[in-house]
């Protein structure tokens, strides 16, 4: 293991609760705290522990996004990335570019393994990481909680919908990670400032022969539908009432 | 004339309800002709129960050795090689399909929709974004190929009986890759109703302090024909496996009703609720945000209403 690739993507902070603009033109943007995608966390974390469990490979951190996005790519650096890439843009990136410009990143790292997040949480598209695998011809290991690494080989546990799931893929390998891989370690001061020496380059989408589409036209956004302020029942024997009235047990 | 292809899930035996809702969706687009493709090591029992969905045109089987498990390396060039012919792909968004439609849609060189919730138009959907916090209305170019994950709890499962499809059988000439193999898996499966398509669902947060605790749900569960659902917190912290996460990240639900206890209601949490019919919150803080959604609430702990509930409801 040489070199991990580990996507990070500038997402409005988990805490915030987004909403809708007046005119239906999409969220409200302003001034909302930014952070690094929670999956990606994740994803780095996995990175770090196998440079540190003596493989010592490289670890890059690769994002496209505005100009601002180097702040969550100094993060990525004070947790201990090797180096970071900005793919620097202002266009809305939708999945499959991100694929296509992450392979054309790919084809320039040559990693071992690429490491990202299951799903990005402001579209929750839930598809780079596949669409990477397939435009690479690579196989791909998705909503990893274990990853074992053997050589040429890895054998990755999967949540799926029945339980767990293990599969082995040959590396190179595209793993997208979920929750309960690890726990992200904390970013401790001295680590920040170090993260200012270390190389973040920055990069045009046009300079590896990305070309963003717009392919799906969002016509309007609108809140969700709002439910009902419901009732507040005093004891048990009421609840159990209440339910039996409406035939749900 | 929309023709679609939807992407049939099962585990060799029986076709899964998601498959039954993505047909429900692919109905919804006017004058639509509805193939399910099965694959499988031996698709035989499958394709039938396919057959007789109430709305499919035509089904298709690709039985091959290598299809035994559904690995999206393996599965997703055959899918691409049938595609052409169709102008939708409807992947149900099970971890089955959101696993495989982003590599078919890839080798494709189309984009895909995630999680169609409501259909506008043969390419005109909403879907959520922002973790259901805003909905967002995309339109596709109808000039490719549309390759879309459908969210099954926003939709009924179409009727399993009332359909007469025809059969067929395909061969594919597609060298499949082997860099990606099938090792194991291991479920939790239990006697209770599956918690993506039960009608009741019983839910148990941190509150529930330990798996031992769990047991309470389990029993009041049985009592009532629920399936039991989890908080992150309660999966995380080891007291229930990670298949019972409900939620942003985990299953997202649309029962009859919805029995959360001693679950807080952060947002990601109740993404994967919004759609049951009923919400019932017991929780002993009377702010906690999970009454903002429920239909009844009752403040409380948990430890002494759930037996009570049992205790009321009989043996
Ligand atoms: C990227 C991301 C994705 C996530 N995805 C999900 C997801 O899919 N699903 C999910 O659930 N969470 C998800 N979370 C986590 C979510 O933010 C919350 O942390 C989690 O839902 C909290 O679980 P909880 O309500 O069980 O625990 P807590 O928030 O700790 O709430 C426990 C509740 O129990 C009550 N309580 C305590 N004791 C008792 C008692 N004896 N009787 C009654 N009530 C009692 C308390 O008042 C409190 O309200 C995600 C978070 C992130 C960052
Ligand atoms: N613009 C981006 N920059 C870097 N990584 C990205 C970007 N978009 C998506 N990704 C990665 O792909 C994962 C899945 O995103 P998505 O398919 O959008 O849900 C994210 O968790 C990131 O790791």
């Amino acid at each position: 293991m040489k070199k991990i690739l580990v996507c990070i993507k500038r997402v409005v902070d988990y805490n915030v609760r987004v909403r809708v603009k007046p005119d239906e033109s999409g969220v409200m943007l302003d001034g909302l705290k930014m952070s690094v995608n929670p999956f990606d966390e994740i994803a780095l974390e996995e990175a770090l522990r196998i440079k540190e469990r003596g493989t010592n490979a490289e670890v890059v951190a690769v994002s496209i996004g505005v100009a601002d996005t180097q702040q969550q790519l100094r993060t990525a650096l004070a947790m201990g990335a090797d180096r970071a890439i900005l793919v620097q843009t202002d266009q809305p990136i939708e999945p499959l570019t991100a694929a296509q410009t992450i392979l054309a990143v790919v084809r320039k790292e040559n990693p071992d393994l690429v490491l990202l997040g299951k799903q990005a949480i402001d579209d929750d598209a839930n598809q780079t990481g596949q669409m990477l695998a397939a435009l690479w011809d690579r196989p791909q290991a998705t909503y990893a909680s274990k990853l074992e690494l053997d050589g040429a080989k890895a054998t990755v546990t999967r949540e799926v919908d029945a339980g767990l799931e293990t599969i082995e893929v040959d590396l190179p390998a595209v793993v997208s990670v979920d929750l309960r891989l690890n726990e992200p370690r904390y970013v401790k001061l001295p680590d920040i400032m170090k993260a200012k020496k270390k190389p973040l380059d920055v990069v045009s989408l046009e300079s590896l022969g990305v070309a963003p589409a717009v392919w799906l036209k969002a016509v309007k956004t609108q809140p969700p539908a709002q439910r009902q302020k419901g009732v507040m029942v005093k004891d048990v024997a009421e609840l159990v009432d209440a339910l039996k009235k409406k035939g749900l047990i | 004339m929309s023709k679609i292809l939807i992407l049939g899930e099962h585990d060799g035996k029986t076709l899964n309800p998601s498959t039954h809702k993505c047909v429900t969706c692919a109905k919804a687009i006017a004058g639509a002709e509805i193939t399910v493709l099965v694959l499988g090591a031996d698709t035989a029992a499958v394709a039938a129960q396919a057959a007789s969905i109430h709305g499919v045109h035509h089904v298709l089987r690709v039985d091959r050795p290598e299809n035994a498990h559904p690995l999206a390396a393996t599965f997703a060039p055959q899918i691409a090689a049938l595609a052409p012919a169709y102008t939708h792909v409807f992947g149900p968004s099970t971890s089955f399909g959101k696993d495989l439609t982003p590599r078919v849609a890839a080798l494709l060189g189309v984009p895909q929709v995630s999680d169609l919730m409501a259909v506008e138009g043969a390419h005109r959907f909403r879907r959520p974004i922002y973790a259901g916090n805003a909905i967002v209305t995309v339109e596709a170019d109808a000039a490719r190929i549309l390759v879309a994950t459908v969210r099954v709890a926003s939709f009924e499962a179409a009727a399993a009986t009332g359909g007469s499809a025809a059969v067929a059988s395909r061969t594919l000439d597609v060298v499949l890759p082997t860099h990606t193999r099938y090792v194991g898996s291991r479920s939790g499966s239990t006697d209770r109703p599956d918690l993506q398509t039960a009608a009741r669902v019983v839910s148990g947060g941190r509150a529930l302090a330990s798996a031992e605790n769990f047991k309470l749900l389990y029993d009041l569960a049985d009592k009532i024909g629920a399936a039991v659902g989890a908080s992150r917190a309660a999966v995380d912290a080891g007291y229930a496996p990670n298949e019972m996460q409900v939620g942003q990240t985990g299953k997202i639900i649309s029962p009859e009703v919805y029995i959360a206890f001693g679950i807080s209601g952060a947002i990601q949490h109740l993404t994967g609720i919004k759609d049951a019919r009923t919400i019932v919150a017991v929780n002993k803080d009377p702010e906690a945000p999970i009454f903002e959604v429920a239909d009844l609430g009752l403040v409380g702990d948990l430890f002494q209403v759930v037996p009570e509930i049992s205790r009321i409801l009989g043996a």
